[in-house]
C-alpha cells in the first residue's frame, strides 16, 4: 500500500518536472509547479495514513483509538498556504511579462544570458 | 535569557504589519524610520543573543512545549554561536540596506519596506530554529519576500525574467526539501533536529535516509547557488535594486549553506559517521567546480552587478568546500568567510548602485573612464576588490586560511591551489572592471565580454554623501574582519560546538548544560607560511588577471591563438548553458539531483 503511494507521488513529481522543463508558457509553468506540489501532498498524506484510523479529532474518543497522523496534515496545510503565495506571485509576474513584452514564453523573455 | 530568542523575528514582523496597516495614512518618512529602527533593534537583540551563546546554547520552546524524554513535540529555537552570528549578519545587512534605501528608493512603493522587514524576520528565524519543518517555513517566507524584491522594478523586462527564474527554480527546490522532510518524518516520526539525529544515529544508514539526504541537500544547494543549481542567481542579482542585492549575496546564499551544515551535523552526522569520507569528497568536488565555474563566468561579464553575482557563486563554492570538509576548522573558515565576504560584497553592490545613480549606466565598457570624477566610489570599489583577493590580513583572508588548513589536514592538498586560483580570477575581474570604469584603463571595446541589457537609473534626488557613507561602512567592516582580535578563536570554538551532535542533542532534549568553557583570549591568529603564500599568490594572480583582461590584445598573436583554440570551445559551451531560460535550469536541477542521489546511493551503502 505504502509503496504504491510513494510510487504515485514520485510519478506525479516527475510528470510535473517534465511539464515545467518543456513549458513554453509561464502560466502553464506555474500549473506544472502545482503538479509537483501535489506530489508532496500524496507523499505526506500517505506517510500519515493508518489503516482503520479515523480523523485526528480526539474529543469524545476513547484513549488508544487509532487515528491518522495529524502532523503531516499540518505540514500539508502549511505547504498549501505557502505555495498559493508563490504561485500567485509567479502568475502576477507572468502578467507583468505580458504587459512589458507581450509574451509569456520563457524563451522569449530571456534577456540576460551568458 | 531565553525570552530574547523570538524577538529578532517578532520585531520586524510586527513592524512590517504596522507599515502595511498605516499605508496611505502615515507619512513616508515615518514608515521608513519604523522599518529602520525595527531592523536595527533586531540586529541589537541578535548581538545580545550571540554574546549570551558564548557560555552555552540558549533555548526557547514556543508555548512552553518542553521535550519529554526523547520526544520534542513543540517547536524550539536553539541559538548557538554560529547560528546567532548568522542572524546578526543577516539582520545587520538588512539594517545597512534600509539605511541605503532611505534616499535611494524614496519613490519606490512602501511595500519595499514591508518586504525587507519580512525578509529580515525570516532570515533570523531560519538561523535560530531547531526544527526541520520550521526551517522550511522560514526558507519559504524568505523566498517569497526575495522573489518580490528581485522583481521590484516590474516595468522592465529584465527584473521580470530574473524574478521568474529565481522563483521557479527555488520553489522546485523547496518541494524537493519538503519531500525529503516527509521521508525523514516517515522514518523517524520526528521533526526536531536533535530528536531526528538521536533516532538516526542509533541505526545504520538505509536507502530511504539516503534519498531524504539527497532531496534536502539539493533543495538547500539551489538556494546556495551551487553548480549545477546556480543559474538563477546571476539573473536575479543582475536586476534587483542595489540594496536588495546586498541581502541576496551577503545573506541569502549563505543561509542555504548554513542549512546544509546545520542539517548535516545535527541530523545525519551520527548515522553517516562511517561514510563521512564519501559525503566529504562529493561536497568538496562540487564546491571546487562551483568556485572555478563562478570565477570563469565572472571574468566574462561586463554588466557590473552580474559580474559581482558570479563572484558570489565563486565564493559560495569556497564556502561549500569549508563545510564539506566536515571539520570544525573548515566550518570556522566558512563562518569567517561568510562574515567578511558578505560585508565586502554587499559594499561593492552598494557602490554599483551609486555608479548607476550617478553615471546612468551599469555596463563596464559603456562606462569606460566615466568614473574618473568619482574618487570615493572608485576607492571603495578597488578596496573591496582587494578585500576579495585574500591578501594577508585583509578581508576574506582569515576564512580562506582556515579552509586551506583544514583541506591540508585532511589530505585534500590539491584543493587550496584551485581555490586560490578561483578567488584570484574572480577578484581580478572586479579589479579589471574598476580599473576600466574609474581609471579609464584598457580599450573601450572587448568582444570577449557578454553584452547585457542596461538598467534604468534610480531616482535622482538621492543623497550621495549618505549613500557613500553606508557603502564605506559596509566595505570597511568587511576589510577589517580578518584583524578582529579573538574572532578566530571564537568562531573555531563555536564551530567545535556546532559539530558536536551528542552535546547538541543532550542540551536540546535533556537540558544538559555543559560546563562553561574558558574565555578565549583576544589575540590575532598567526597565519601559517602556506596561508601567507596563498594570500600573496592570490593577490598577484588577481592583479595579473586584471591586467590580462585589460590588455590581452598586446600579447603575442601566436599565444592568443593557442589560448583561443584551447579554451574557446569549453567557454562557448559554458556560456550557452547559461541560457536564461528557466526550463533549462529545471532540467539541470533534475540531472543534478539524480547524479548526487546516484553517487550517494552507491557510495553510502
Amino acid at each position: 500500500m505504502n509503496f504504491l503511494a510513494f510510487g504515485v507521488a514520485g510519478w506525479i513529481c516527475l510528470v510535473g518536472f517534465y511539464g515545467a522543463i518543456v513549458s513554453e508558457n509561464l502560466i502553464h509553468l506555474a500549473l506544472c509547479l502545482t503538479v509537483i506540489q501535489s506530489s508532496t501532498y500524496v507523499l505526506l498524506l500517505s506517510i500519515g495514513y493508518r489503516t482503520g484510523g479515523g480523523a485526528p479529532i480526539f474529543k469524545g474518543v476513547k484513549l488508544g483509538t487509532t487515528s491518522v497522523d495529524p502532523v503531516v496534515q499540518a505540514l500539508a496545510l502549511t505547504d498549501v498556504v505557502i505555495s498559493v503565495t508563490v504561485i500567485a506571485l509567479i502568475l502576477a509576474l507572468a502578467l507583468d511579462a505580458h504587459n512589458d513584452a507581450g509574451t509569456v514564453d520563457p524563451d522569449e523573455l530571456a534577456e540576460f544570458h551568458g | 535569557m531565553s525570552w530574547l530568542l523570538p524577538l529578532p523575528v517578532a520585531i520586524p514582523l510586527l513592524a512590517a504589519a504596522v507599515v502595511v496597516a498605516t499605508d496611505h495614512v502615515a507619512p513616508r518618512r515615518l514608515e521608513d524610520a519604523v522599518a529602520l529602527v525595527a531592523a536595527a533593534a533586531a540586529t541589537a537583540v541578535s548581538i545580545l543573543i550571540m554574546l549570551d551563546t558564548q557560555r552555552g546554547a540558549v533555548l526557547h520552546w514556543f508555548g512552553g512545549w518542553h521535550p519529554r524524554g526523547n520526544l520534542a513535540l513543540g517547536i524550539g529555537f536553539v541559538a548557538d554561536p554560529l547560528g546567532a552570528g548568522m542572524a546578526v549578519l543577516s539582520t545587520g545587512l538588512v539594517t545597512l540596506a534600509l539605511a541605503y534605501s532611505w534616499t535611494y528608493m524614496r519613490e519606490a512603493s512602501r511595500l519595499f519596506d514591508t518586504l525587507m522587514l519580512v525578509f529580515c524576520a525570516a532570515t533570523a528565524g531560519f538561523s535560530l530554529t531547531g526544527d526541520l519543518f520550521n526551517m522550511f517555513v522560514w526558507f519559504e517566507l524568505m523566498g517569497v519576500a526575495a522573489y518580490a524584491l528581485a522583481g521590484f522594478k516590474v516595468e522592465e523586462l529584465g527584473p521580470v525574467q530574473g524574478a521568474v527564474n529565481f522563483a521557479i527554480t527555488n520553489t522546485a527546490g523547496a518541494y524537493l526539501i519538503l519531500m525529503g522532510i516527509g521521508l525523514l518524518y516517515a522514518r523517524t516520526g520526528a521533526l526536531n533536529f536533535a530528536q531526528l539525529g538521536q533516532f538516526l544515529a542509533a541505526r545504520p544508514v538505509d536507502r530511504l535516509v539516503i534519498v531524504a539526504l539527497t532531496l534536502v541537500f539539493v533543495g538547500f544547494l539551489v538556494k546556495a547557488a551551487i553548480v549545477p543549481f546556480h543559474w538563477w542567481l546571476a539573473d536575479a542579482h543582475a536586476v534587483a535594486p542595489a540594496p536588495v542585492c546586498v541581502l541576496f549575496s551577503g545573506a541569502m546564499v549563505e543561509l542555504g549553506l548554513f542549512a546544509v551544515a546545520r542539517i548535516y551535523w545535527t541530523v545525519f552526522s551520527g548515522t553517516l559517521h562511517a561514510h563521512d569520507g564519501d559525503v566529504r569528497s562529493l561536497l568538496v568536488w562540487i564546491g571546487v567546480v562551483t568556485a572555478l565555474v563562478g570565477a570563469l563566468m565572472c571574468f566574462l561579464q561586463r554588466h557590473l552587478k552580474r559580474l559581482l553575482a558570479y563572484s558570489t557563486i565563486a565564493h559560495a563554492g569556497v564556502m561549500l568546500v569549508g563545510i564539506g570538509l566536515l571539520g570544525a576548522k573548515g566550518l570556522a573558515g566558512t563562518a569567517n568567510l561568510v562574515l567578511s565576504h558578505g560585508l565586502v560584497k554587499g559594499g561593492l553592490f552598494l557602490v554599483a548602485g551609486l555608479v548607476l545613480l550617478r553615471l546612468k549606466a551599469i555596463d563596464e565598457l559603456r562606462l569606460h573612464g566615466a568614473g574618473r570624477g568619482l574618487p570615493w566610489e572608485g576607492a571603495l570599489w578597488l578596496a573591496g576588490a582587494v578585500g576579495l583577493t585574500g591578501f594577508p590580513y585583509v578581508g576574506v583572508f582569515l576564512g580562506h586560511s582556515l579552509v586551506d588548513d583544514e583541506a591540508g589536514g585532511r589530505s585534500f592538498d590539491w584543493v587550496p591551489p584551485l581555490l586560490m586560483l578561483a578567488e584570484a580570477v574572480a577578484a581580478g575581474a572586479v579589479l579589471r572592471a574598476g580599473a576600466r570604469v574609474f581609471l579609464g584603463w584598457g580599450p573601450k571595446r572587448d568582444e570577449l565580454l557578454t553584452p547585457e541589457p542596461e538598467e534604468s537609473p534610480p531616482e535622482q534626488r538621492a543623497s550621495v554623501p549618505l549613500l557613500i557613507a553606508v557603502a564605506a561602512v559596509t566595505v570597511g567592516l568587511g576589510l577589517l574582519m580578518s584583524v578582529v582580535p579573538g574572532l578566530e578563536a571564537r568562531t573555531e570554538h563555536g564551530a567545535e560546538r556546532f559539530v558536536d551532535r551528542p552535546a547538541y542533542a543532550a542540551r536540546v532534549l535533556h537540558d544538559v548544560v555543559p560546563p562553561a568553557p574558558p574565555r578565549p583570549p583576544f589575540t590575532l591568529r598567526r597565519a601559517t607560511l602556506q596561508s601567507w603564500l596563498y594570500g600573496i599568490g592570490a593577490t598577484l594572480i588577481a592583479f595579473a588577471t586584471a591586467a590580462v583582461g585589460l590588455w590581452y590584445r598586446r600579447l603575442p598573436e601566436l599565444f592568443l591563438g593557442l589560448v583561443a583554440r584551447g579554451l574557446g570551445p569549453p567557454v562557448r559551451a559554458l556560456r550557452a548553458a547559461h541560457s536564461g531560460i528557466v526550463g533549462d535550469y529545471l532540467l539541470w536541477l533534475t540531472i543534478g539531483t539524480a547524479v548526487v542521489g546516484g553517487v550517494w546511493a552507491i557510495s553510502l551503502r
